[in-house]
């Protein structure tokens, strides 16, 4: 059988073997609770401080910074509904808090953003994006209320791959809240959600100017169901989990202590290649961008120098994105789409549709996501067959 | 698998995508039809050519399909062809999502409300059909 071209690493990434290696010992071996004294409790509280402090390293923060959690998913609601519980503690009821985030964001993020809102508990604003799904940071400065307590903006778009200018934005909060503390106003904290910006974008919270940032392992060789959130010192935060106070009181539940070391090993062993992956990456992505837009009627979504290494994206007129997905695969090429029929709620992609790309072509969406085994033979392969799969496609469809 | 989170296509409905029965068109048909839209990603145009029985009976001689859409859509298209090709005009009542669903093993519960247009699609070329013909239809 031949083998797989796996190109949805922006889904997720296989687990690395370096990374399985470090993690074995922590299930049958090293099983300790992290929070017992003991000889096996303390060996595992060594190996969870160990990868937060690798953690912590990768971002440029302290230790005491980085909380474990599953997913980005569960970061993103901890960090926007923690940051609106804790000021809505202090404020007085009349107080709203505001909240901008962008009409791209992923679904964590506008789902958790909707819920504040439905649940009066916060006003939100949500910025539009370019064509090219980027942000502009005039619309963000324009939107800023006396009472805009969080600014949400994704480093990376997952769909469209488009890098959005964060340390910009961190660079007008600063001033902003500057500002804000002359006017004894409360300040402005900043989220991003850098999921798809961890492996190959400068992640240095300071940089960056943000007050906190949401990661998850699986998509840099990590295992599904670990991930963190940095909370810079002094951002007011209210658990969202009760129990037995772990994590700095701030996420009950013990520590998934293999999972953590997998987190912490699988970070450490990206920042050793970072620089050479870009580099090896950008140059593939070229190569497939530059193939696949010589087929007629196909164009490129997101920005076309603004965007990650690992992300190409594309639309197809007359070919649907679940039909695309299913001949590739037939032909062992991984890909995935953000067609309304390969969503669960089948609508067009929300991301898409901001970017102004009409429903009847934003059906025919493909994404490939390269990774760190992704070679020029696959590449050109892809590039070799696609045109057949979409002419196959277009002669079965009716003529509009 | 729990019917619910069941997101996978039958062996029958991966067949009928991959080798789609009766796909194309018949030059001056009979009757015609286009349903769906392709802002909601699927577009269906089904095509029939009549015959006429011993006792005048009319059925259909030949049916073909063109689709612009997801697997589903495909195959729903393809098996609904094969399920009326050579049977009575009469009987496409009896032709419903359902039928199609089983004739393919079942189809995912999410793809039911939008990809199955084919009954419709058959339907309403008939009606075209009928509509053409003088009026004692």
């Amino acid at each position: 059988m031949k083998k797989l071209i796996y190109l949805d690493n922006a889904a997720t990434t296989p687990v690395e073997s370096r990374v399985f290696a470090a993690m074995k010992p922590y299930f049958s071996l090293k099983y300790g609770n992290p929070s017992e004294f003991h000889l096996l409790g303390q060996e595992a509280r060594k190996a969870v401080e160990e990868s937060r402090r690798k953690i912590a390293s990768f971002l440029g923060a302290k230790a005491e910074e980085i909380v474990f959690t599953s997913c980005a998913s569960e970061s993103i609601n901890f960090s926007h509904k923690g940051l609106i519980e804790a000021l809505r503690h202090f404020a007085p009821k009349s107080f709203t808090p505001h909240i901008i985030t962008s009409a791209i964001e992923h679904k964590a993020v506008l789902e958790t953003c909707q819920h504040l809102e439905n649940s009066g508990l916060a006003k939100v604003t949500y910025l539009p994006v370019d064509q090219y799904g980027l942000v502009k940071v005039t619309d963000l400065e324009k939107a800023i209320q006396p009472n805009t307590i969080l600014v949400s903006i994704m480093y990376v778009n997952n769909e469209v791959g488009t890098i959005q200018p964060i340390a910009e934005i961190g660079q007008l909060l600063k001033k902003v809240n500057e500002q804000k503390t002359k006017n004894h106003q409360p300040r402005t904290y900043f989220h991003t959600d850098a999921t798809q910006a961890i492996q190959y974008l400068d992640c240095q919270v300071e940089k960056l100017g943000v007050d906190m940032l949401s990661l998850t392992g699986h998509k840099f060789y990590a295992p599904k169901g670990i991930g963190a959130l940095y909370i810079k010192k002094g951002t007011p935060i209210r658990k969202q989990q009760d129990g037995g106070g772990q994590e700095m009181k701030l996420r009950s539940g013990t520590e998934n202590v293999p999972y953590i070391v997998g987190l912490g090993e699988a970070i450490e062993l990206i920042s050793e290649v970072k620089d050479g992956q870009h580099q090896k990456l950008t140059e593939l992505r070229e190569r497939l961008i530059t193939n696949i837009l010589k087929i007629p009627e196909v164009y490129l979504t997101g920005h076309p120098q603004k965007r990650v290494p690992h992300i190409a994206s594309f639309v197809i007129k007359g070919a649907e994105g679940e039909s695309l997905i299913l001949l590739l695969s037939d032909k062992k090429v991984i890909a995935s789409s953000g067609s309304a029929c390969t969503s669960q709620v089948l609508q067009p992609s929300h991301v898409l549709t901001a970017m102004g790309v009409a429903a009847e072509v934003s059906h025919g969406s493909v994404r490939f996501s390269l990774g760190k085994n992704t070679t020029i033979e696959e590449i050109d392969y892809v590039s070799q067959i696609l045109p057949k799969i979409i002419s196959r496609l277009r002669e079965m469809a009716p003529q509009i | 698998m729990d019917e619910l989170f069941n997101n996978l296509y039958s062996k029958k409905v991966m067949e009928h995508f991959r080798n789609p029965k009766n796909m194309g068109v018949i030059r001056n048909p009979d009757g015609v039809a286009t349903v769906g839209n392709p802002r909601c990603g699927d577009l269906m145009k089904f095509y029939i050519k009549v015959g006429k029985n011993k006792q005048g009976g009319e059925y259909f001689k030949e049916v073909k399909f063109q689709t612009l859409g997801c697997g589903a859509a495909i195959a729903t298209s393809s098996m609904v062809t094969t399920l009326v090709k050579g049977k009575p005009l009469i009987e496409a009542e009896n032709v419903t999502k359902q039928v199609i669903a089983e004739a393919l093993d079942g189809l995912p519960a999410v793809k039911m409300h939008c990809s199955v247009l084919a009954d419709e699609g058959i339907r309403k070329a008939v009606k075209n059909y009928y509509s053409k013909q003088p009026s004692q239809k």
